[in-house]
């Protein structure tokens, strides 16, 4: 257990330190990490906890706890939940005494801007790993198929975009 | 929206926000937000509660979206620092995330325990689309601005590349790539400034 709790630390640290853009850019990695390295769960188990985290209010990293809990019960929770958001709220607090002085540098406006095409690449990243674990059903493409062009295309609130998707899926068609 | 008042007598407007005003403000922003925390964060720190002023906010937030981890969590911590110190940033994040926390395990539980169930199967399969469809959409919006800048296309297929089809480690192509991309941002900055 103690050996899981350690991996599970280290993942969730370097994570914390690596998530410019926002949480969507690090799901691939803690993935990668979660499912291809450690085994701790399918794919499709992965998949299911962005989701039941994305069904969840509040900052889009719930996922972090939610692997926690699945990996190692409460112990998890509290490992991941220090690991990721420890270290960069320390470097937020760091970073706030420089704020004066570099936040009208030319250079801190061509890093941000030079970390943009990153971000794209790596929330397009996010978007194809988790689209390759859920849709394993035509039904399944078709939801995110629709449930894609209904959020680009209309202001429906995501909770009924899950709510749609979920229905579907219980449906049962086209599923085993 | 901004009283004349307020902008006459910032400093009367100001209101400074308590240790427990962080928790529950920010715990509050937890249990309601869906989507997008930020904008929620922001009518509440400038236009409801007068935490700061509206560009204050802005200030703040161009800090919090230059580091890493997530613009809404680095906020809590920034602006709990702010006006309380290091307990204000931990009560802040702590009212940010507990009650998430808590609701996410809870559905955490219950998947644990049905998910052998085929309904159950089925729900939550049809609910992992639904939730990959919305992040594709979030992947072309953000990708969108930049279909006219050939350099950022080359860098992001690359990182794309690298992420989901190689698998290969974040760390390392991090290293490799946000180095580039930061240099042909510089090398297009001085284009532009070049008369």
């Amino acid at each position: 257990m103690s050996s899981v709790l350690i991996a599970l630390a280290l993942i969730f640290t370097q994570l914390s330190l690596l998530a410019f853009g926002g949480g969507n850019t690090i799901l691939p990695e803690m993935q990668r990490q979660v499912v291809e390295i450690h085994h701790w769960m399918t794919a499709q188990q992965f998949g299911a906890m962005f989701a039941l985290a994305q069904a969840a209010p509040g900052p889009n990293m719930m996922i972090v706890p939610l692997v926690g809990w699945h990996v190692a019960s409460w112990p998890g929770v509290l490992v991941t939940t220090l690991a990721k958001f420890g270290p960069s709220s320390l470097l937020t607090g760091i970073a706030m005494q420089l704020w004066e002085r570099f936040k009208d540098r030319p250079w801190r406006r061509i890093v941000q801007a030079g970390l943009v095409p990153m971000t794209v690449g790596l929330v397009t990243a996010s978007a194809a790993v988790i689209t390759q674990a859920s849709a394993h059903e035509w039904i399944l493409a078709a939801i995110v198929a629709v449930c894609t062009i209904a959020a680009l295309t209309t202001r429906l609130h995501p909770l009924l975009v899950l709510a749609f998707g979920a229905l579907v899926g219980l449906s049962g068609v086209g599923q085993i | 929206m901004s009283t004349p008042a307020s902008l006459a007598d910032p400093e009367i407007a100001r209101t400074e926000p308590t240790v427990a005003q962080l928790f529950s403000g920010f715990l509050f922003l937890g249990l309601i937000g869906f989507g997008g925390v930020l904008p929620l964060a922001r009518t509440m720190v400038v236009e409801q509660r007068h935490w700061m002023s509206g560009k204050e906010f802005t200030d703040l937030l161009g800090l919090c979206q230059f580091l890493p981890g997530g613009n809404i969590i680095n906020m809590s911590v920034a602006i709990g620092l702010k006006f309380r110190g290091p307990l204000g940033a931990l009560a802040a994040l702590l009212g940010l995330i507990a009650a998430p926390t808590a609701i996410v395990i809870g559905l955490g539980i219950l998947y644990d325990h049905y998910q052998d169930d085929p309904h159950i199967r089925h729900l939550f399969a049809g609910l992992a689309a639904a939730a990959a469809g919305l992040l594709v959409a979030m992947a072309v919006k953000i990708a969108l601005p930049l279909r006219r800048k050939p350099a950022g296309i080359a860098i992001a297929l690359l990182c794309f590349l690298a992420i989901a089809i190689l698998r290969l480690p974040l760390l390392a192509t991090m290293l490799v790539l946000a180095p580039i991309s930061v240099l042909a941002s510089w090398k297009l900055d001085k284009g532009e400034n070049t008369p």
